[in-house]
């Protein structure tokens, strides 16, 4: 590549040193006793408004966002813009939803998503898979931020031989470690606001800065090629990119707030009046990702591909260098050190408060629930601790020693899985209808539905072409897994209910939930 | 749903709204008219981003008393 970027590099390690530092004085942050899991794995659900914006921004908008909406834009033009409607009906659904989830929550202590369903539905089997499912989508996408950091640092000519390779990834990471082991949710969300201030200094000056270079936007977007500046319109037989783009839309907003770290996010909030007002003040963030999918654009116009001093990097990072390569042509090299830490640290937070979440589900659901049902609150947190390690040095290793490519694979088949518990969670949260080994049965077709269609596009997207009377009708994968799995857990739940099966008792009653 | 206090208020119905506005493709799928060499594919989207938020608000402080 193009030799060690001194200058970025220097800019880069001071803003990584000063979170660092902010990491570890974070444990004393609204002080609580961190020997709780509460405390903890939830910052002790005292976060108020600006706070739990500033967590969830962080935590919702990833290093790889950064990375990866761009790069999809640069290479599949119109069709990678469905993040944006993607976030605009992700936060009504919000609105509506988890301030039910937070009441019923906070009245019975629960920590996850899983003990919510192991309290309404009486069934530790069907918490267990609402659990593992969480894992399962949770631990790639803790492994791609590592790619987030691995391509900044690729970027500034960071490379060394053999084992010195991945030196400064392992370096980054076991401090992430560290104090996400010592301060819990409080590190993350006191770093979401540096992260948070410096991510929208750089894309404000990217989106002012890049256009005057390039001409303007009228030539940026003349450069993309007619055949992806809007989506393929539909023919007869065929609705083309329209159904794909609606539902890629629609099923990752649904999924978004099921994943364990935005439910740790909403859950650390002190009440659900800083939910309902955070769904009207994250679209802030909605705008940030327009304008940075807009860098996929920019990208294609400043012919980033083409230029033989990044061909090396696209090599080995393929579209994913889009961003990176943009900047160090476009800024002067302390101002890309400052965006490449953006990104870095931008793949901190989340890092953080995925493997909290992931901790937070296998110490409640799994240890807990199957192994030390007497547990005290001070061995819970001491459990969740270590997991928070173990989850991390998993992620880690799968990146060192695993390709990278399986990391994408893995996190977009999470999208999928994760998107299979919503009934019990989301449907949950209103009625107990649904019997619980319906729901277990629909949650098992769904997640097989679901990973066999993946199959069958050998992970390549999700996106599954159906045929619907004749007519071929793409769509996203999670959605139509989703669709399989209600279906079955309808029809089965009526069955189990003439069969009088037992359905378990309710540990909630209506009034928990706070009404709408 | 508890009796007493109504627990689901028309002004949600205003939260369906940006779901046909955004997930109705035919809506927007054009290059003209552009707006500051924008295609309308584009800029069409980015203001429901503020549509949106703007609804929120308005359900948000509509149903206050509610929580």
């Amino acid at each position: 590549m193009q030799g060690l970027n001194t200058v970025a590099l220097v800019v880069f390690v001071a803003f990584f040193g000063l979170v660092t530092a902010l990491g570890f004085v974070a444990a004393r942050w609204r002080q609580g006793d961190l020997d709780q899991l509460h405390e903890w794995g939830l910052g002790g659900r005292r976060f108020g408004t600006v706070v739990t914006w500033f967590l969830l921004g962080g935590d919702l908008y990833t290093a790889y966002t950064f990375i990866a909406v761009p790069a999809l834009v640069f290479g599949a033009g119109a069709l990678g813009f469905f993040a944006l409607p993607y976030t605009i009906i992700a936060y009504p659904f919000v609105f509506v939803v988890m301030p039910r989830l937070w009441s019923v929550s906070h009245k019975h202590g629960y920590i996850t998503a899983a003990d919510f369903v192991r309290g309404r539905f009486d069934s530790g089997a069907l918490a267990l898979a609402i659990a593992v499912t969480g894992l399962l989508a949770t631990m790639p996408y803790i492994a791609l931020q590592l790619v987030g950091i691995q391509v900044v640092l690729g970027a500034m000519g960071v490379e060394g031989q053999g084992v010195m390779h991945d030196l400064p990834l392992v370096i980054a990471f076991v401090i992430l470690a560290a104090y996400t082991y010592q301060s819990g949710l409080r590190a993350p969300a006191l770093i979401a606001i540096v992260k948070d201030a410096i991510i929208y200094v750089t894309v404000i000056a990217a989106v002012i800065v890049i256009p005057i270079e390039l001409g303007g936007y009228g030539k940026i977007f003349d450069a993309v090629p007619r055949a992806k500046l809007i989506l393929t319109a539909p023919k007869p037989g065929d609705l083309g990119q329209y159904s794909a783009y609606a539902t890629l839309a629609f099923g990752s907003a649904l999924a978004l707030f099921l994943y364990p770290h935005s439910m740790t996010g909403v859950l650390s909030s002190s009440g659900r009046t800083v939910i309902r007002r955070n769904a009207a003040m994250l679209p802030a963030y909605s705008f940030l990702l327009a304008l940075i999918a807009a860098l996929g654009y920019m990208a294609l116009a400043a012919g980033v591909k083409d230029n033989p001093a990044y061909a090396a990097g696209f090599d080995r990072y393929g579209t994913n260098f889009a961003v990176p390569a943009l900047f160090l042509g476009a800024f002067p090299s302390w101002f890309a050190g400052f965006a490449f830490a953006a990104i870095a640290i931008g793949a901190l937070v989340p890092a953080a408060i995925m493997s909290i979440a992931a901790a937070n589900l296998f110490t409640r659901n799994i240890y807990k629930e199957f192994f030390r049902a007497d547990a005290s609150g001070k061995e819970e947190a001491a459990v969740a601790k270590l997991v928070s390690l173990v989850v991390k040095f998993g992620a880690l290793a799968f990146i060192v020693f695993g390709r990278q490519k399986y990391a994408i694979q893995l996190q977009l088949l999470g999208g999928v899985w994760i998107l299979q518990t919503l009934p019990a969670i989301v449907i949950g949260l209103y009625t107990r209808r649904l019997h619980r080994w319906g729901l277990l049965a629909g949650w098992a077709i769904g997640m097989a539905t679901g990973t066999w269609m993946a199959l069958v596009l050998e992970f390549k997207g999700t996106v599954y072409p159906l045929r619907i009377g004749g007519v071929a009708v793409a769509g996203y994968a999670g959605l139509w897994a989703l669709v399989a799995n209600l279906a079955v857990a309808v029809t089965s739940s009526a069955l189990l209910d003439a069969l009088r099966v037992e359905s378990g008792k309710d540990a909630t009653r209506e009034e928990d939930y706070g009404g709408a | 749903m508890p009796a007493g206090k109504p627990s689901f208020s028309l002004w949600y119905v205003l939260l369906g709204v940006p779901f046909v506005g955004t997930l109705w493709v035919p809506f927007y799928n054009a290059v003209e008219p552009r707006a500051g060499g924008v295609p309308f594919f584009y800029w069409y989207q980015f203001v429901w981003i503020f549509i949106g938020a703007a609804l929120t608000a308005v359900v948000y402080f509509a149903t206050r008393d509610g929580s």
